[in-house]
């Protein structure tokens, strides 16, 4: 299986309000919100963590769900936030501009 | 509240709209005296705009004349072009231009995208909503079109200044808000005040059996606030600005969803 790295689109903005993730493409305005398990994976989003590791240190911790589908759901749901320019992903570490990169 | 002294010199007119003054410069006295006749309350005499336009009303061919707005910016110097005009903003140079035809509506467009880009910059913006003052307290009733902005405004009472039925002018001072009156008009086609207040509340409207004021958490509220702030640019970095903007907003000023029953008792909420 192959590794996955992802980071957070420097280019979008996203804020934290009342428990709700919202983000914003800069490249054509339209808003996301995010579920929780998006949530998590965009918070743990810095580029050198791999997915199947936030999969098992993250996801797995806060649902009661298999580390095998977990993974599954979280690879899709990582290419959809890729699809729409939120995430980045890569087969190798994502070197970040700004450690504090957005988090909010 | 300031009071503004109408001037024409020769060559341009100042209109100062939320306290930013636009010098228009034209050398078309009939197309200054309309702009005069237009902005009326909104004409005001400083001498120190923070923006000038020269307006070219030379005939001119704009490839689509049903275009929409486009604005787009490149090493700074802003284009917006719709189908009636084109015009060209530089603003570390506080100067532009703008070609378009004599009539007020182009001019009017170039004015609310200028606007919008600069309080995009300091924590305001334009927002498709009514604003009003009641009691020293400015209250937004913001929603789509048909929504009631034009209602509510018709409906207000005589103690009631009316800022806008239709766009509002929401400028950050400090930790809070100030809504300014515009010249902006929608259906009541009736300009409004030219004075300011801080802002008390904003309230999204819908039309119902009753009247009833129902809490927005701040995520709602800065989703629907974001869904009706007037926005042009593709731009990242203004996106940026604007949304950041909006849950600020949010998070500092109460949001409500108004349900009213259209007659005059909805303004017995608003005391």
């Amino acid at each position: 299986m192959t590794t996955i790295y992802f980071a957070r689109n420097p280019k979008v903005a996203a804020r934290s309000l009342d428990g709700e993730m919202m983000i914003m493409s800069g490249r054509d305005s339209t808003l996301f919100t995010l579920n929780r398990t998006a949530t998590l994976l965009w918070q743990s989003a810095d580029g050198r963590t791999p997915l199947d590791q936030v999969v098992t240190q993250t996801i797995c911790v806060e649902f009661d769900v298999t580390p095998g589908e977990a993974l599954q759901d979280a690879e899709t749901l990582v290419k959809e936030l890729a699809d729409h320019e939120i995430l980045q992903i890569s087969g190798d570490p994502i070197p970040q501009p700004h450690a504090a990169g957005g988090k909010r | 509240m300031a009071t503004l002294t109408t001037r024409i010199d020769s060559t341009g007119l100042v209109i100062e709209i939320g306290g930013m003054p636009v010098r228009v410069n034209s050398e078309d006295q009939g197309f200054l005296a309309m702009l005069e006749k237009r902005y009326a309350g909104y004409t005001g005499s400083s001498s120190e705009p923070e923006i000038v336009f020269d307006v070219d009303l030379s005939p001119h061919r704009f490839p689509d004349s049903e275009a929409d707005v486009c604005v787009t910016q490149e090493e700074g110097r802003w284009t917006f072009q719709r189908g009636d005009f084109r015009a060209e903003w530089e603003p570390s140079e506080r100067h532009g231009v703008i070609r378009q035809s004599a009539n007020p509506y182009s001019i009017d467009a170039v004015l609310r995208i200028v606007h919008t880009l600069t309080l995009a910059r300091q924590g305001g913006f334009l927002l498709h909503s009514a604003s009003a003052i009641r009691n020293g307290r400015a209250f937004l009733f913001s929603g789509v079109s048909e929504a009631g902005k034009t209602t509510i405004s018709r409906l207000a009472p005589s103690d009631v200044t009316l800022l806008t039925d239709e766009i509002s002018y929401v400028r950050k001072q400090g930790d809070s808000y100030v809504a300014y009156g515009t010249p902006f008009t929608g259906e009541l086609a009736k300009l409004g005040e030219n004075v300011s207040a801080p802002i008390a509340g904003l309230y999204f409207l819908a039309k119902g059996p009753e009247n009833r004021i129902d809490p927005m958490s701040p995520g709602e509220a800065a989703r629907t606030l974001l869904s009706n702030l007037l926005f042009f640019a593709e731009d990242e970095e203004l996106v940026r600005s604007i949304f950041d903007s909006a849950f600020e907003f949010a998070s500092r000023v109460p949001v409500f969803r108004l349900t009213f029953f259209p007659d005059d008792r909805v303004w017995e909420l608003f005391q």
